[in-house]
């Protein structure tokens, strides 16, 4: 197959190179061409083209289009669903990221101190990961259903109030996020508990000695510096997965009841694929991209003070 | 530390852990559970787990019939085995070149790889979704595979693999007339297993589960995936059917499920692997 795509291609010639030379370079540029050639087809040039679509007021089905400045911009700003949704995602990553991230470092030196059932508790929580996320969004929605949920019949045993989780506009998000967090604790837990096991033993010891006594002192001088670099890594990958919210929303709520649960590239999806706003869309995509960025920047200049620990 | 006697601490520990699992749990036994119940147990006894009267057959057959669960799961697996193959065979060969191979191309291709790491289909999707309606092949498997056909990601988890086997079994190799397919059949591919697995692991997963692609290219239920089906099953299926949809879900998520249940320490190792070079 690699090949069928790479033709021969001329290479530069520079008379110090040894023919060996030529010829090693010209093997690495058929091998790598396939590769290439769909990076470019399929990455660069449809976010090339996602740029200036953004600049455009196209719309799948009418024939042509203008550019039209930065109007698709000036417009999301104003535009109230854009920003609701913006605002529900920072909601749905603030509560899901720390809480997934927490609780997975919990679990994993809970399950690390602990010598039995190690194995059988990291599938219990790890699970979730290798679940349908679409199939297990129905289960939740049958566990959070108001009348004949299990949830809310547990909760009227104990005399609570019992809420329209998924139904209503003020608990739909924070419903929402307990699906989120659910769903994403095994896959951080997971990379904590390998994190964890390669700390050395001595570590421990050294800091006994120089007298650390508690356990929480044993975490504040080895552990959590030991952890840095996995921390930060989880840390990354919990926000971008939870800023990528897209299959519960649209199984369960379609941004509803009210625009209440109305995220990002449910709302991407909604006016791209739904309405062929194509122009108007592809504004949106170039924000999420450049929130995507931003967060990656933000990683590598954390990564960069701390090289220290690794 | 004493941690074989069993201390105050300890049990709370366990306790914590215990609870925990439970109700992580929960909703796996909830499924199965609601999975065999008739319509008339889901709204009268929602704790009782066992069903009063036992409608697994019931249930399962509407599953099966509403919708075609036998072509979604075929599509499924198709999906991902086309998805993984080309990945792997597009993957390994630039990433050999890019660790192995002395060319002044090399510097550039390592920042087009790390800036493709950074799009995600959501990204891409608006262009490759007008550019798949014109050439109109929406509605096909090659909509599906091709876009995840290059993975950036594949490359860079290949290119750190291969930097570590050892130069003197390339150059032997070499030496012994081989050509660099043969070494990256021979040599490369052979030392390179656990990052395969790994890499396979991580493909299928996530393309097993991608419900956003399949929703924008794929309106025809005969090229469905098993995300995109059982949306089709929940609104083909009126009203709290939820013993029929508990069975089908639970139909669906069991073949990745079982596969990781039989697999745990590779599922474990490749997210570790994966995830800790991505």
């Amino acid at each position: 197959m690699a090949e069928a795509i790479a033709a021969p291609l001329p290479v530069v010639r520079k008379p110090s190179r040894s023919a060996a030379e030529r010829q090693e370079a010209r093997a690495a540029l058929v091998l790598s061409l396939p590769a290439m050639v769909l990076l470019f087809v399929f990455i660069l040039l449809p976010v090339a083209v996602v740029i200036l679509f953004g600049f455009t007021d196209y719309e799948l089905g009418y024939a042509g289009f203008r550019f039209v400045g930065f109007d698709n911009y000036t417009e999301l700003f104003t535009n109230r669903t854009f920003r609701r949704s913006l605002w529900n995602t920072t909601v749905y990553t603030a509560i899901v990221a720390p809480i997934s991230i927490f609780m997975a470092l919990g679990l994993a030196m809970l399950i690390e101190s602990e010598n039995i059932g190690r194995s059988l508790f990291r599938t219990a929580y790890f699970l979730p990961v290798a679940s349908l996320l679409v199939a297990m969004a129905t289960v939740w929605q049958y566990l959070f259903h108001p009348t004949i949920g299990p949830i809310n019949a547990l909760l009227a045993l104990g005399g609570l109030p019992r809420p329209n989780w998924l139904g209503a506009s003020t608990s739909v998000l924070y419903s929402l996020s307990i699906i989120g967090i659910w769903q994403s604790v095994g896959f951080n837990l997971v990379l904590f508990l390998a994190g964890l096991t390669a700390i050395p033993r001595d570590l421990y010891h050294a800091a006994h000695v120089d007298g650390a006594r508690s356990a929480f002192d044993r975490f504040r001088l080895v552990t959590w510096p030991m952890l840095g670099p996995t921390t930060l890594f989880v840390t990354t990958i919990s926000i971008i997965n939870a800023v990528k919210v897209f299959e519960t929303v649209k199984t369960l709520t379609e941004g509803g009841p009210n625009k209440a649960s109305e995220v990002l590239l449910f709302t991407i999806y909604q006016e791209g694929f739904v309405y062929l706003k194509v122009g108007y869309a592809s504004a949106m995509t170039v924000v999420f991209l450049l929130i995507l960025v931003v967060l990656m920047f933000l990683q590598y200049r954390v990564q960069d003070k701390q090289v220290h620990y690794s | 530390m004493n941690a074989s006697a069993f201390t105050l601490g300890r049990a709370v520990r366990l306790s914590i852990l215990i609870f925990g699992a439970v109700i992580f749990l929960a909703p796996y036994v909830f499924m199965i559970s609601t999975a065999g119940k008739a319509q008339s147990d889901i709204f009268s006894s929602s704790l009782s787990l066992i069903p009063q009267h036992w409608s697994y057959v019931a249930n399962f057959t509407k599953a099966l019939t509403r919708v075609s669960m036998t072509t979604l799961l075929w599509n499924g697996v198709v999906v991902c085995a086309l998805i993984f193959v080309f990945q792997v065979m597009i993957a390994i060969p630039c990433a050999y070149a890019m660790a192995k191979l002395k060319f002044r191309a090399a510097r550039l291709m390592m920042v087009l790889v790390m800036l493709g790491l950074l799009v995600p289909i959501h990204a891409t999707a608006l262009p490759l979704y007008v550019a798949f309606d014109r050439l109109a092949v929406l509605n096909s498997y090659f909509a599906l595979v091709a876009p995840f056909t290059i993975s950036v990601f594949g490359i860079f988890l290949f290119l750190q693999f291969f930097r570590a086997i050892p130069d003197d079994l390339i150059h032997a190799a070499r030496l012994d007339g081989m050509s660099e397919l043969g070494i990256i059949g021979r040599v490369i591919v052979p030392n390179a297993w656990p990052a395969i697995t790994a890499f396979a692991i991580f493909s299928v997963v996530a393309h097993w589960n991608d419900l956003y692609w399949p929703l924008i290219v794929v309106s025809n239920q005969a090229y469905a995936t098993p995300p995109l089906g059982l949306l089709y099953f929940r609104a083909a299926e009126a009203g709290d059917d939820y013993g029929a949809l508990m069975a089908a879900t639970l139909i669906i998520t069991t073949p990745l499920v079982a596969a990781f249940l039989l697999a745990q320490k590779r599922f474990v190792e490749g997210i570790t692997m994966t995830g800790l070079k991505g």
